[in-house]
């Protein structure tokens, strides 16, 4: 398909109104120039939600249940930054075992959402390809072609889900983490089915690791165009540079793999981070304070993080990053590489959920730390399944949120995600010639980053690919469709 | 346009407006139950799939999230104007829930707050390309004719697996006890 120039000096613009398989809805715009080469092209995400203003007034303790709602895909994120806040203002230690208990839930987590981002959302442009039927390009085309595949990426999904389900109450928006810990100890039957699970896990977790290395070796093209470009990252790590998730030290890393910055605690978070504003795009751009902005782009999320720490901590898991690192590098900078590295941190989510429940420490019946308010602020910091997530409140005397700040992790791809899909776009388009693949392309850059934009953003159900050709003034002159 | 018309399945479109992404979650924790009622219906449109227009003759629209923009709102009548029934799935969209709490604070103030007093570098409110706010956020019976509510934060699996297996059976769905609000 090739969109025609319209008129001699006149260039053109392709939009792509709805990113599809994506956690969320964003936008995307393409300019050509007069020779149909790419000259721009930004991601527009197209909706706020205002959390941040309407929780002014609300009681501190609320906080967890109203942020969950900012995303249903990683709510136990969400309720852990939320709760380790809560903690800072309440300034309790919390029991052992709570800690011990957040980490298990949030390893589950990690478990059903990497494998909803590899199987259901990614897979179809990876195994079906990316030029494939678009009608049939999702999970239940998938079904059909490849029934085991699919049906391993429920399983895998579904015992991440039944993990949250057996420790929390239910799957989505669970009410179990709560200020000062959790609200009931784990049950011995519990800890035993999810431990009876984690065999079948495991087997298909590498097994899908085994299908992603295969898939690397075709698509060249991608991995060298998908945000291809030197960035910091950051991500947690412990005092030995190991992966956490949970707590640990927010480490800068530059992209020769020397280190840029360690935030010694949550609170100094903001003299690392700024927040810009795009004027395309209702998701802000975080960048890395003592470089500035722009050229402070960094990146979150599993690429990074593997980047950012010095190993993963646990066996399997690190033989398979050593190998990766053999085969991309010590410091990968694709994107394209997030569904290799979602993958090594889901063998090692599987790892430490199988650690932390062989602790018999892990049933202790001292779950939660009572207290009012007793500071003035408080910040938490986690690592979501798409990477950094800092929650930050002010509250009153009587703990009423007096202010609130929410960075999430789709935000500090921001810039990336910009780059990533101009880059992708001036790899693949040439002389104007553009194809519904192509632009399933500049779709599957963004994929690759797993955004959750209904994470304080919002979404909407239309996807597409749909390309309106406008002037420079706006006005539409072609629409296409595949 | 290659999408494949299977008129022996029942065809299913699900659209996520202001909302968390949780309801669709729990239509996903249907688990290995989704992959069987594949026989039976075709997703034709929604977040999962990568449909390029709302198509016509769905049978049943199942809508995640309240109306909070006028992108919604055509959205929320094109679905109607092309949809057999129409579900409002879980408490957003029955009720406008959370993401109604933004209703008693006026949009200006609500973009100021994120846009220019947060934020540093750059501070503007974005308005290039990026639609803008309805004052209100409204259920979504609010805007168009609903013909099930199926209430929940999320509606637990179990639920949406009865009314969607009544639909099915040609039955007009009656909500399971296990159905709540929250």
């Amino acid at each position: 398909m090739t969109l025609a120039p319209n008129g001699p000096a006149m260039t053109q613009r392709i939009v792509i109104p709805h990113v599809s398989r994506i956690e969320g809805h964003a936008q995307i715009t393409i300019d050509l120039d007069d020779d149909g080469q790419v000259a721009d092209a930004r991601l527009h995400v197209t909706q706020v939600r205002g959390f941040e203003k309407f929780v002014e007034g609300r009681p501190f303790y609320e906080m967890p249940a109203i942020t969950a709602r900012i995303c249903g895909i990683c709510p136990v994120s969400h309720l852990l930054a939320s709760a380790k806040a809560c903690d800072r203002i309440m300034a309790v230690q919390i029991p052992e075992t709570a800690t011990q208990l957040r980490e298990l839930v949030h390893y589950a987590q990690y478990v059903q959402s990497h494998a909803l981002s590899f199987f259901h959302l990614s897979a179809p442009d990876l195994v079906l390809g990316m030029d494939s039927d678009p009608a049939k390009r999702n999970v239940f085309g998938l079904a059909e072609k490849f029934p085991e595949l699919a049906k391993d990426g429920v399983a895998l999904r579904r015992i991440g889900q039944h993990a949250i389900e057996l420790l929390a109450g239910q799957r989505v928006h669970p009410t179990w983490i709560v200020p000062g810990g959790v609200n009931k100890p784990l049950a011995v039957s519990a800890r035993d089915t999810m431990l009876g699970e984690l065999p079948e896990a495991m087997t298909i977790a590498l097994r899908a690791l085994d299908a992603c290395k295969a898939l690397c070796a075709k698509f060249p093209q991608e991995i060298e165009s998908f945000s291809n470009l030197p960035t910091l990252y950051a991500g947690l790590s412990n005092d030995q540079e190991e992966l956490r998730i949970y707590d640990g030290q927010l480490r800068f890393r530059r992209p020769d793999g020397t280190l840029a910055a360690v935030v010694a605690k949550p609170e100094d978070y903001d003299q690392y981070i700024g927040e810009a504003v795009l004027s395309h795009s209702y998701l802000k751009a975080p960048y890395f304070k003592p470089t500035g902005y722009p050229d402070g782009i960094y990146r979150v999320g599993p690429l990074a993080r593997l980047n950012a720490a010095r190993c993963c901590g646990t066996p399997r898991a690190d033989k398979e990053l050593q190998e990766y690192r053999q085969v991309f590098g010590a410091m990968p900078q694709s994107a394209f590489l997030n569904h290799y590295a979602r993958l090594i941190e889901l063998i090692w989510s599987l790892e430490n959920m199988r650690l932390l429940l062989e602790n018999p420490s892990i049933l202790d019946i001292n779950v939660r730390a009572h207290a009012n308010t007793n500071r003035s602020s408080g910040v938490g910091i986690i690592e979501a399944p798409r990477g950094v997530l800092i929650h930050h409140y002010k509250v009153n005397e009587s703990g009423a949120i007096t202010w609130a700040n929410l960075i999430v992790a789709t935000g500090h791809n921001n810039l990336a995600m910009n780059y990533g899909v101009k880059q992708v776009a001036q790899s693949f388009i040439r002389n104007g010639q553009v194809t519904e693949g192509i632009l399933n392309r500049v779709c599957a850059v963004i994929r690759a980053y797993d955004p959750c934009l209904s994470c304080s953003t919002h979404a909407d159900g239309r996807p597409a690919v749909h390309i309106d050709v406008r002037t420079p003034d706006g006005t539409v002159v072609q629409t296409l469709s595949t | 346009m290659s999408a494949s018309m299977s008129p022996t399945k029942v065809r299913i479109a699900t659209a996520w407006l202001d909302g968390c992404a949780g309801c669709h979650m729990s239509v996903l924790d249907l688990d290995e139950v989704l992959l069987a009622l594949a026989a039976r219906i075709e997703i034709v449109f929604g977040p999962l799939v990568d449909a390029q227009h709302f198509p016509k003759k769905v049978d049943v629209s199942l809508i995640e999230g309240a109306i909070s923009s006028q992108d919604d709102v055509t959205l929320a009548k094109e679905i109607r104007a092309n949809s057999g029934l129409v579900v409002a799935l879980g408490d957003c969209a029955v009720t406008s829930n959370v993401p109604g709490m933004r209703n008693a604070i006026p949009v200006k103030r609500l973009l100021e707050r994120v846009y220019l007093e947060n934020t540093l570098t750059n501070s503007m409110v974005p308005s290039d390309g990026v639609p803008a706010l309805n004052r209100h956020v409204v259920p979504l019976h609010e805007i168009i004719k609903v013909d099930v509510h199926i209430p929940g934060c999320p509606p637990p699996p179990a639920v949406i697996a009865s009314v969607l297996t009544q639909l099915l059976d040609g039955r007009r769905p009656e909500l399971p006890a296990l159905a709540k609000f929250g």
